[in-house]
């Protein structure tokens, strides 16, 4: 079985799983308590933190810790529109958000800027919008979850800047993977698409952003999330983030190429495909093309039983029943949808076995439709 | 007059087969005119028109897409 699917989280990164286990040994108490099993929690927790501080190129005392990547892009929308009400209500968006980031900035007034075919937000657009009046907070992704393409941070960062408008960035597909530009004020990232755990999630806020703690009974000193933090998956996430960035580089090299091999292979072998997203400013893991005439969820429980499992933004295949509003942003097709995602274990023959089997199972589901031909 | 195609109540990609399958026995000019309430319609009936070089006259109304045979 072949798991394509590394954009909805990565299998855990083997440095994880050793600090996991001896952190579930040595760091199950409260960090907040003074006698020694606390203080020894408190040890991992500092250091956990300073670990993902330097991975991520900031303070220690600029790093929160969230339930989830969903809970972090919350609290930093949130803050920031909760700090700076004075000034306004609203937020500007990209069109291609997470559905974390849009269900966040609709708790008030939100304006979302389009972006191309190729699914790159308009930077003037968007710098336009953030000199407008009462702008609280901007928030750009890093790079598209869905389609890979790779955002103007920086040149959103700077007009922004200009505007005096904070910009959130939701870093969770580039985090462990890329650099990301800075020129932001808040950071949210997902220790599961890196290789940590689930339920861990980064929200990083620079020193001199307006942002107050959107959570009720946050104490002084300890900014975190209130509740008890699952701290054996806070030190396996910095483990997982130190060993996925110390081999960022060399596996970014190696997964570009090989998802050059799927979208030129696809676009030569499967007939009526249509490949989205930027085919060189993009994530080095992941892509996107749409079948016509096929239904997503048949193509998708046709590579499952194939052995590869990949996702889709295919109506069909939501829960809403409606496609994936980065389709739509992006005016692609969106029936028919997969999308593919590598990692550290994909190997060029996993890849390769894909590329063989996916013009005839296309094929086959065509010709079961009756659209063969078409 | 504009012939109509009623794939009200179906999901997507069926009205843009059905797109797919009418509109080449029109006439090069005509336009066809899709009912489709699947919300996919909206984005894949455009899209299909980009693909097939076919030319997407617009939205008329609630639900209804039209689409001009160009080749």
């Amino acid at each position: 079985m072949a798991y394509f699917d590394a954009a909805a989280g990565a299998p855990p990164h083997p440095a994880a799983r050793q600090a996991l286990q001896a952190a579930q040994e040595d760091g199950w108490a409260d960090p907040g308590k003074l006698y020694t099993q606390g203080r020894r929690a408190r040890q991992l927790l500092d250091a956990a933190r300073a670990a993902i501080a330097e991975e991520l190129g900031v303070r220690p005392d600029e790093v929160l810790f969230c339930a989830s990547g969903t809970d972090a892009a919350r609290a930093a929308v949130r803050g920031v529109r909760a700090a700076r009400q004075r000034t306004g209500p609203v937020a500007v968006h990209s069109a291609i958000e997470h559905s974390a980031v849009l269900y966040a900035v609709a708790d008030g007034p939100a304006r979302s800027i389009a972006v191309d075919r190729l699914g790159r937000v308009d930077v003037d657009a968007f710098a336009a919008a953030v000199q407008e009046p009462g702008v609280a907070v901007a928030a750009l992704i890093s790079a598209s979850h869905e389609v890979g393409t790779v955002q103007p941070v920086a040149e959103v960062a700077a007009a922004c800047t200009h505007a005096g408008v904070p910009l959130f960035v939701d870093a969770a597909q580039s985090a462990g993977r890329v650099p990301v530009p800075g020129g932001w004020s808040v950071l949210s990232a997902s220790a599961h698409k890196w290789g940590g755990p689930a339920g861990v999630g980064v929200l990083v806020v620079r020193k001199g952003t307006r942002w107050v703690p959107p959570w009720p009974g946050t104490e002084p000193g300890a900014p975190d999330q209130p509740g008890t933090r699952n701290l054996p998956a806070i030190v396996a996430a910095a483990a997982a983030l130190r060993a996925a960035a110390g081999e960022a580089k060399p596996e970014a090299e190696r997964l570009f190429p090989l998802v050059e091999r799927i979208r030129s292979t696809v676009a030569a072998t499967v007939p009526d495909v249509e490949i989205v997203g930027d085919p060189v400013d993009r994530l080095p893991h992941l892509v996107t093309f749409s079948c016509l005439y096929l239904d997503g969820e048949a193509l998708l429980h046709g590579l499952d039983r194939a052995g590869f499992a990949v996702s889709s933004g295919s109506s069909c295949t939501a829960a809403t029943l409606r496609p994936s509003h980065v389709l739509e942003a992006m005016g692609v097709l969106s029936h028919g949808n997969v999308r593919v995602s590598l990692h550290r274990e994909t190997s060029a023959a996993d890849v390769d076995r894909f590329l063989a089997v996916l013009p005839d199972l296309v094929a086959r589901l065509r010709s079961e439709a009756g659209v063969a031909g078409l | 007059m504009t012939e109509e195609l009623d794939c009200r109540g179906q999901l997507c990609p069926l009205p843009v087969i059905a797109l797919a399958r009418r509109l080449p026995e029109l006439p090069v000019g005509a336009v066809l005119r899709v009912l489709a309430d699947d919300p996919a319609a909206a984005n894949d009936i455009p899209a299909w028109c980009r693909l097939r070089g076919q030319e997407f006259v617009g939205v008329a109304g609630a639900d209804a897409y039209e689409v001009r045979r160009v080749s």
